[in-house]
């Protein structure tokens, strides 16, 4: 079923699943989305297999006419999403409807977000994956990025949208405040470094060039010595592989990557910490940090067992809450459903639909990005806030979530208080426009 | 990773060719995919289906048995070249700085059956081993940026395939058309570690008729994704 037409393509849109297993051999990259733990999340919100393919998005994302009514759930970077100029909330699973413009924007935070569908992308399994694989132009759609004009299909979803609308799961700290670290696993050439080498690459701090992109990422920083020169004979580089050639400077070795090379590789980043490499930007710093192998695979394993339980709690939330209205003294039950974009206000057996997002103020909200309690408010009118100061912690799905600045600036104003029960959208607190700008858009 | 080695080395390569034939053939639970190179061998494996000490132990007692593998024997693949003209631009260059005749060329590259190494770098290029040292050549100083599909080439003392249109370094002496690398294929490319390849000389109608036989692009056009 065609689902979307590209509008415009946005830097770098390719369809990716978990990748292409079984044929480096022949020299073919895995490819594939960079941040696993996000698509896999996506197509669990989605109701996928976790590994199907999804539209992985960089920096600009692409403007899409949906075509059908479909259920996608958008993960990864923080993009400035919208769906026909109200703000897409990420991380749950929301319904777009056959004419909705759904338009992802600019990144605000990371490099990478994923699109899921239900049903997942229709395009030829080849190789036995639908990943695109850019460096030998094929597979994903026609071995390209998007263009506009282009159509994209999607299979059959399995379960019905209106089961799948409205399922989220926590979204992660954003930005990761743990992305500067990189466990790795030294070797498989470590002894060709000295142990000042190691020193220094376990030791120092390394910034991402402007030279990072599916393949791998070079860094910069303190040159890491060799023993003898930088040339091996060719062989493997794994996903992560941290080659160093002769110049002393490390490069991280990522999906797309060669399968072979002919540099010395000092260690491996651990797959988990892959994720963190795919939000990386040029300018952002990284620090090394070793772990035995027996870790990593501990590591691992606790990873996998996480994805286990989100797989089984992932289900309808607590959409539906009821309250009592009394208006002259006269007392009605209101019922107010949460459906991601809007909400319905049902009274006396009539609906009413109404947007999440009031006009005039998008952009200077903070919405809440999951229904829950609101446990403390951290900030207070006429405040100047920094980005990643904390704003409101809230409590969902058993969970402490804290809701963080994305931008410096000064408060407007409060709209909950501790003990308040919010929605998904709900405004928590609403920044004063910057001098020159208009408080509408 | 399995290393058996550090050179480049025919029966070292057919150790690793050994070993890779014995892992695959005992399909251990866990094992997701084997890569050899020239001299060792990579093995990617789940960890939630296998310990990396109970594979670890696995390895080292096929190993220890390698000797008792039987190698199937190496297949050779035949890859009919058009040398010279228009198709191999650099051909005249070889035979000069090797003091030779373009033909003189042309039968010392067709003569050897080269051993693949490896295939890797890119998807279906394989590391070729044995040409002769009369007709090594180094490589173009500044690459060109686009070298046809197919094109034959010698880079120093190595040879080989270009599988895709790249950029490339390499002499180009001539041009094939067998696919060096077909997604819709299983597998996708017509030699393994461990064959030989013999370069064919074909004439230019001969190349010309075959390519005019062949099915377009390979797969994955933006038609097939549309899904009708």
């Amino acid at each position: 079923m065609e689902a979307f037409k590209v509008l415009r393509p946005g830097l770098l849109t390719t369809v990716q699943d978990a990748g292409r297993v079984g044929y480096q051999k022949f020299g073919v990259p895995v490819a594939g989305a960079l941040d696993q733990t996000a698509l896999r999340v996506g197509n669990l919100l989605v109701g996928n297999a976790e590994g199907e393919a999804a539209l992985e998005v960089t920096a600009l994302g692409p403007r899409l006419l949906v075509l059908a009514d479909v259920a996608v759930a958008l993960t990864g970077a923080g993009m400035e999403a919208t769906v026909d100029d109200l703000p897409l909330p990420p991380w749950q699973t929301v319904v777009l409807r056959r004419g909705n413009i759904l338009d992802l924007g600019r990144c605000r935070w990371g490099v990478r977000a994923y699109l899921a569908v239900a049903g997942g992308l229709e395009v030829p399994v080849l190789l036995r994956s639908k990943s695109t694989c850019l460096v030998a132009a094929f597979g994903g759609y026609g071995g390209r990025a998007l263009r506009a004009g282009d159509r994209l299909s999607v299979g059959a979803p399995a379960k019905p949208l209106e089961e799948l609308e409205g399922r989220a799961v926590l979204p992660p700290d954003s930005p990761d405040p743990d992305r500067e670290v990189l466990r790795v696993v030294l070797g498989p050439q470590d002894d060709r470094f000295t142990p000042e080498g190691i020193r220094t690459f376990l030791g120092e701090t390394y910034r991402v060039t402007v030279h990072a992109d599916r393949m791998g990422y070079r860094l910069d920083g303190p040159a890491i010595r060799h023993v003898g020169g930088a040339d091996i004979i060719s062989d493997y580089i794994p996903a992560g592989g941290v080659q160093v050639p002769g110049d002393g400077k490390p490069i991280v070795l990522l999906a797309d990557r060669q399968t072979t090379g002919g540099y010395a590789k000092i260690a491996t980043v651990i797959r988990p910490d892959l994720d963190r490499v795919a939000q990386l930007r040029p300018g952002d710093a990284v620090r090394f940090r070793q772990v035995t192998a027996a870790e990593a695979q501990g590591i691992w394993r606790a990873r996998e067992a996480a994805f286990r339980r989100l797989a089984a709690e992932i289900g309808p939330p607590e959409r539906r809450r009821s309250y009592r209205l009394v208006v002259e003294g006269s007392a009605r039950t209101v019922e107010v459903e949460d459906r991601g974009l809007a909400l319905a206000v049902s009274v006396g057996g009539r609906t009413v639909t109404v947007a999440v997002a009031p006009a005039g103020t998008r952009g200077l909200e903070v919405p809440s990005p999951l229904p829950g309690l609101v446990t403390a408010v951290h900030v207070e009118v006429g405040q100047e806030v920094r980005t990643g100061e904390r704003l409101v912690s809230l409590q969902a799905m058993k969970m402490e979530h804290e809701v963080v600045a994305d931008r410096d600036g000064r408060v407007a104003a409060v709209a909950v208080r501790p003990g308040q029960e919010v929605r998904t959208g709900a405004c928590l607190i609403a920044w004063e426009a910057s001098a020159g700008g208009s408080a509408a858009d | 990773m399995v290393e058996l080695g550090d050179r480049i080395d025919v029966r070292l390569n057919n150790r690793v060719r050994a070993l890779t034939l014995a892992i695959e053939q005992a399909a251990l639970p866990g094992v997701l995919e084997v890569v050899p190179t020239y001299r060792s061998l990579a093995i990617a494996y789940d960890p939630l289906e296998v310990e990396a000490e109970r594979l670890t132990a696995r390895i080292a007692e096929t190993l220890r048995h390698l000797r008792e593998i039987r190698l199937p024997p190496p297949k050779v693949v035949r890859i009919p070249t058009v040398y010279g003209g228009a198709y191999g631009p650099d051909l005249p260059f070889v035979a000069r700085h090797n003091g030779l005749t373009e033909e003189e060329v042309i039968r010392i590259h067709s003569r050897t059956r080269y051993h693949v190494y490896m295939i890797g770098f890119a998807a279906g290029f394989a590391y070729l081993g044995g040409l002769s040292r009369r007709i090594a050549t180094p490589r173009l100083e500044s690459p060109r940026l686009r070298v046809p599909v197919g094109s034959v080439g010698i880079g120093g003392i190595q040879t080989g395939v270009y599988p895709a249109e790249t950029p490339g370094g390499w002499r180009i002496i001539g041009r094939t058309y067998v696919k060096l690398f077909d997604p819709l294929r299983e597998p996708p490319t017509p030699m393994d570690p461990g064959d030989k390849v013999q370069f064919i000389p074909i004439s230019e109608a001969e190349y010309l008729g075959a390519v005019s036989q062949q099915p377009s692009a390979p797969g994955g056009t933006p038609e097939l994704a549309a899904g009708r």
